[in-house]
């Protein structure tokens, strides 16, 4: 144990600044990945609560895509992106569209009837009806599905480093070829904290805008 | 009503179908409203109230015949325009569950643009007009209210911008018999005092009578019989409103029974 420590200290001494530049790797796809899946699962939601019909296969669609490994996704897309950075954010991002999709379409229709109702009665067009009602209603659930996808997102980043995307990754395969515990302890703890890093901000932003509801 | 009061409402020969359906929804309605009355439609769910009520705002539209406003076919008017003109309540009540009570009254005046200072003073009056208190209520949110405080804010907010005319679609249905009693008289009261034509639809015959300076019964999609509270107890135009007041009557004599 002691002798781990002091590899793990021994590690930070003569590796910081390749320690942060994977750091920043990580959170680099990360952003990127959660920006995208964010704009594309939002629009798609929004798309499938006014195109009711056409709501059901592009759900299961993108259901499916989300069972494929996203290892599968990863080497299969070396095929047409090659590797790299391009590819990972591509895998990251078919998995983390569904849960930010699914929550945006259940939120959007749970929005009651009645407040849709009132809201058109009282003279809004239907513009303002989805800005100002509909939207910041269901915002709580899309909140709620973005931080599902973005624990996902950076637990699965790591995996990235294996098509030479970069990232925490890299440490961690690292250590696993090498056998060297201290490499594996410090990928996972740091793709543990910024897990919890990330969804800490998601959730005060959330409790702030719940808190018509916790009173 | 006197000879020079204003027409506030017309309705034409206005026929609603909905798709699927093999009888009219409202079937040839032709009457006309005068400005600053209290029009109460009764009948029974399925005989075309609501969407009678609904087809006055655009909700619907009619597939023939005209509506007319004060003059002006709402045909010609984009409906969010006719919208904004008209106050709006409904039984769920449909306040904004993410504003607060002074956000929601406010919501069709920041439609229009009024500045902030006569908003604040307009939800002000307003929340004191219907029996509650500003300094309390205005920072709640609409899960801090009684059913019968939200439907008081309900009427507060459609009340916002002064319309002209108010549609009630079953406000107090939903609110239990002593509060709606209450909700009733301050609603009377709030009418006598503004000088505005009241829309108010209802099932039940107590409340029609009680409110509507003249009432509408309504069953299958037809007007009934459309006189004041006392001519359709005296004189029923026909079965079906004969058959209402009889079934008050009868509730009337087993109140009788237990006393």
């Amino acid at each position: 144990m002691q002798e781990i420590w002091a590899n793990i200290i021994r590690y930070f001494d003569n590796n910081m600044d390749a320690y942060f530049a994977m750091l920043r790797q990580h959170i680099g796809i990360s952003l990127r990945v959660l920006i995208i899946s964010t704009i594309i699962g939002l629009s798609t939601g929004i798309l499938c609560v006014i195109f009711k019909k056409q709501q059901k296969w592009i759900i299961t669609l993108f259901q499916t895509l989300r069972i494929i490994p996203s290892l599968a996704i990863l080497v299969l897309s070396i095929r047409f992106l090659g590797i790299g950075m391009g590819p990972a954010i591509a895998a990251l991002t078919f998995l983390a569209i569904p849960p930010i999709l699914m929550n945006t379409v259940a939120g959007l229709e749970k929005v009651s009837l009645f407040v849709l109702e009132t809201a058109k009665g009282m003279g809004m067009t239907p513009l303002q009806v989805w800005l100002k009602v509909r939207l910041p209603l269901a915002f709580p659930m899309i909140l709620a599905g973005i931080k599902t996808a973005t624990v996902e997102i950076v637990a699965s980043a790591t995996i990235a480093a294996l098509i030479g995307a970069g990232g925490l990754g890299q440490i961690i395969f690292q250590g696993l070829s090498t056998r060297q515990t201290e490499l594996l302890l410090i990928g996972g703890i740091s793709v543990a904290i910024m897990s919890l890093g990330a969804v800490l901000p998601l959730n005060l932003l959330d409790r702030f805008l719940q808190r018509y509801r916790n009173i | 009503m006197s000879k020079n009061t204003p027409v506030a409402i017309e309705y034409q020969n206005v026929h609603k179908r909905f798709g699927g359906a093999n009888c009219n929804a409202v079937d040839g309605v032709d009457l006309s409203i005068n400005e600053g009355e209290f029009i109460t439609i009764l009948g029974s769910s399925g005989s075309g109230k609501t969407t009678l009520l609904k087809m006055t705002n655009r909700l619907l539209d009619p597939d023939s015949g005209n509506i007319v406003l004060f003059g002006e076919n709402i045909r010609d008017v984009s409906p969010v325009q006719v919208r904004r003109r008209i106050g709006y309540v409904i039984q769920q009540v449909g306040l904004m569950p993410h504003m607060t009570v002074a956000q929601n009254i406010a919501i069709v005046p920041k439609l229009l643009r009024w500045d902030k200072k006569r908003i604040d003073s307009r939800v002000n009056e307003l929340t004191a007009l219907v029996g509650l208190e500003p300094s309390e209520f205005l920072i709640r949110y609409p899960a801090q209210l009684s059913g019968g405080q939200q439907q008081r804010i309900g009427l507060a907010r459609a009340l916002a911008v002064d319309p002209k005319i108010m549609l009630l679609d079953e406000p107090f249905g939903a609110i239990d018999a002593i509060n709606r009693l209450n909700l009733q008289d301050e609603l009377k009261r709030i009418h006598g005092g503004l000088k505005k034509t009241f829309l108010f639809v209802t099932h039940d015959i107590n409340e029609a009578l009680k409110l509507g300076t003249r009432v509408i019964v309504m069953n299958e999609g037809k007007v009934c019989q459309f006189d004041t509270p006392r001519n359709i107890v005296k004189n029923p135009a026909d079965g079906f409103v004969e058959s209402l007041i009889h079934s008050c009557r009868e509730q009337e004599k087993f109140w009788e029974g237990l006393i």
